[in-house]
């Protein structure tokens, strides 16, 4: 006689189950892998996978020489490419104490804000787009266009440039550089409105975002959410502010800070951004002053033996290069702090308790690039 | 090949083998015409050349006009997966497995350095695949680090190219192809 076995009937409203989100999933902007625990459609906590795109960035600059690294630091967070290379020239020359022209520090002050628009126009597309939302798409890229072409007349390439060297630029800026740029203020000072019409506006996408995903001041701090999205939660983060490089300290712009801390404020941070960003252009475009577009520097850099650290404010947050030098050509240690890495840190925790749906939203705003993250 | 070629029919039929029965080279073209224009690509990108995907598909390049249009989440839907970005040897079998979930008939584009032979980390390195062929067959390899939008074109292009000439006296089996 058949034996009858009668298994456990579950219910699903209440039992905790797991799903995997991504690696290959559209809404984690790469190959990022949640585990997320859910009970029914809420999520009860949350476990980031990394190493899908571990490329061993760290490993392999302690075989290159300094200008070799400058190279491999554009493929990090690749929407903010001259910001990390600006971080390695600065340790650079830290180390070194070397004086570059001012010409140098200008130059590299307004690529790297225009690199910052650049980013958040990106970004800006890509949160329309996990809200369900195509037509930001289409008009945030449409936008990015337009900066992509000044860095191509400048620097020859459209999204990884290494344009900075330890001491300089790769080369001088195009004739019609700041034509260029100044058109396209005027441009993008009118497209800006649309963005607002198209997506801040909209109650749909308010209703989704507002009280949802919350960071407070203490939790920012703790986890280190650093960028735009620390300024949500208002920690006053900025390096640009509290510990200026480049020509920052001569450009009269603000550290906004929210109070809320929700997604919806993390969006709003992120649109006042380009708009101080185009204050800071706007200031800086006109008083480049002339002179060499490098200093000299020896042929071979080598750092003196010791510790080193920078670090810069890049499009997410808080970049830090820490190096110790043995006296050698090749650094004996190269960490990076990046700022996407902190800033996942504190999914789980603000994560847990909303919906599903929203976890996208979250991810959307937190704005993280995966090859940061893994390095 | 030329990109003068690429329009040219007298170059197409050369390449097309000769002595097919003549409903089934009529059949092959109408299915060929329509498979090499409305290529559905899978949303997989890793890293810096899945921005220039995007830019591909966006306002200024627009890569709809050429077929090559709606972006699919799933794998099950998609005819084409653009590998775009570094494949690391811990994302190999997620590839591998992307792959085998599509359904026939498949196209893979390696796309930039590093989907090509592992770019600027092949040297020194521990964690990366030296070339996406490694895992799958490649139809169409579009160098650059990243490769421009118009790049990307081009090598959509060629692979419609391929496409045309598919048979089905001669079917193109994947099995084979690694």
């Amino acid at each position: 006689m058949k034996e009858v076995i009668n298994l456990p009937v579950k219910n699903i409203e209440e039992e905790e189950y797991h799903i995997n989100m991504g690696p290959q999933h559209p809404s984690t902007h790469g190959v990022l892998r949640l585990v997320v625990s859910l009970q029914g459609e809420i999520v009860k906590s949350l476990k980031p996978h990394c190493g899908y795109i571990h490329r061993g960035i760290e490993k392999m600059c302690e075989k290159d020489t300094y200008p070799q690294i400058i190279h491999l630091t554009d493929r990090m967070d690749y929407l903010s490419a001259h910001i990390n290379n600006h971080a390695v020239c600065l340790l650079v020359e830290k180390a070194l104490e070397v004086d570059v022209p001012e010409r140098v520090k200008y130059i590299r002050t307004i690529v790297d804000e225009l690199n910052r628009i650049a980013s958040h126009q990106l970004w800006w597309c890509s949160f329309g787009m996990d809200m369900g939302g195509l037509t930001c798409f289409f008009y945030g890229l449409r936008d990015r266009e337009k900066i992509l072409d000044i860095f191509e007349e400048s620097f020859g390439s459209r999204l990884l440039h290494s344009y900075y060297t330890p001491g300089g630029l790769m080369m001088d800026i195009h004739p019609n550089f700041q034509k260029g740029v100044k058109d396209f203020i005027k441009y993008f000072r009118k497209k800006i409105k649309d963005y607002d019409d198209l997506l801040t506006g909209n109650i749909i996408m308010q209703l989704r975002t507002k009280g949802v995903g919350i960071i407070s001041k203490e939790d920012a701090i703790s986890y280190g959410v650093t960028g735009p999205s620390g300024r949500a939660s208002g920690f006053a983060c900025d390096v640009r502010k509290h510990h200026p490089y480049g020509v920052y300290d001569k450009a009269d712009f603000k550290e906004i800070l929210g109070t809320a801390g929700d997604t919806f404020e993390r969006y709003m941070m992120r649109m006042y951004e380009m708009r101080e960003s185009m204050k800071i252009l706007e200031q800086l475009i006109d008083n480049i002053p002339a002179g060499d577009y490098a200093a000299k520097m020896k042929a071979v850099i080598k750092l003196p033996a010791g510790e080193y650290f920078q670090r810069v404010e890049a499009a997410r947050g808080e970049l830090g290069v820490y190096v110790v030098s043995d006296g050698n050509k090749t650094p004996y240690r190269m960490k990076f702090r990046s700022p996407n890495f902190s800033n996942l840190s504190a999914l789980d925790h603000i994560s847990r308790g909303v919906k599903i749906a929203d976890l996208v939203a979250i991810g959307g705003s937190l704005d993280y690039v995966i090859p940061d993250i893994d390095r | 090949m030329k990109e003068a070629d690429f329009r040219d029919n007298e170059t197409l039929d050369l390449f097309k083998q000769s002595g097919g029965n003549i409903l089934l080279t009529t059949i092959d073209a109408v299915i060929d015409w329509g498979r090499s224009n409305s290529i559905w690509p899978l949303t997989f990108a890793t890293s810096c050349c899945g921005i220039e995907m995007m830019a591909a598909g966006a306002s200024r390049h627009d890569f709809a006009r050429f077929g090559i249009e709606v972006y699919r989440a799933s794998p099950r839907q998609a005819d084409v997966i653009v590998v775009a970005g570094t494949i690391v040897n811990k994302m190999a079998p997620v590839l591998k497995r992307l792959y085998d979930q599509m359904s026939d008939p498949k196209y893979v584009i390696a796309m930039g350095a590093c989907a090509v032979s592992g770019g600027p980390f092949y040297y020194n390195s521990y964690h990366v695949v030296r070339g996406v062929d490694h895992v799958i067959p490649v139809d169409v390899y579009v160098p650059g680090c990243p490769p421009r939008p118009e790049a990307l074109l081009y090598g959509v292009m060629q692979l419609q190219r391929k496409i045309k000439l598919e048979s089905m006296a001669n079917p193109r089996k994947t099995e084979n192809l690694k």
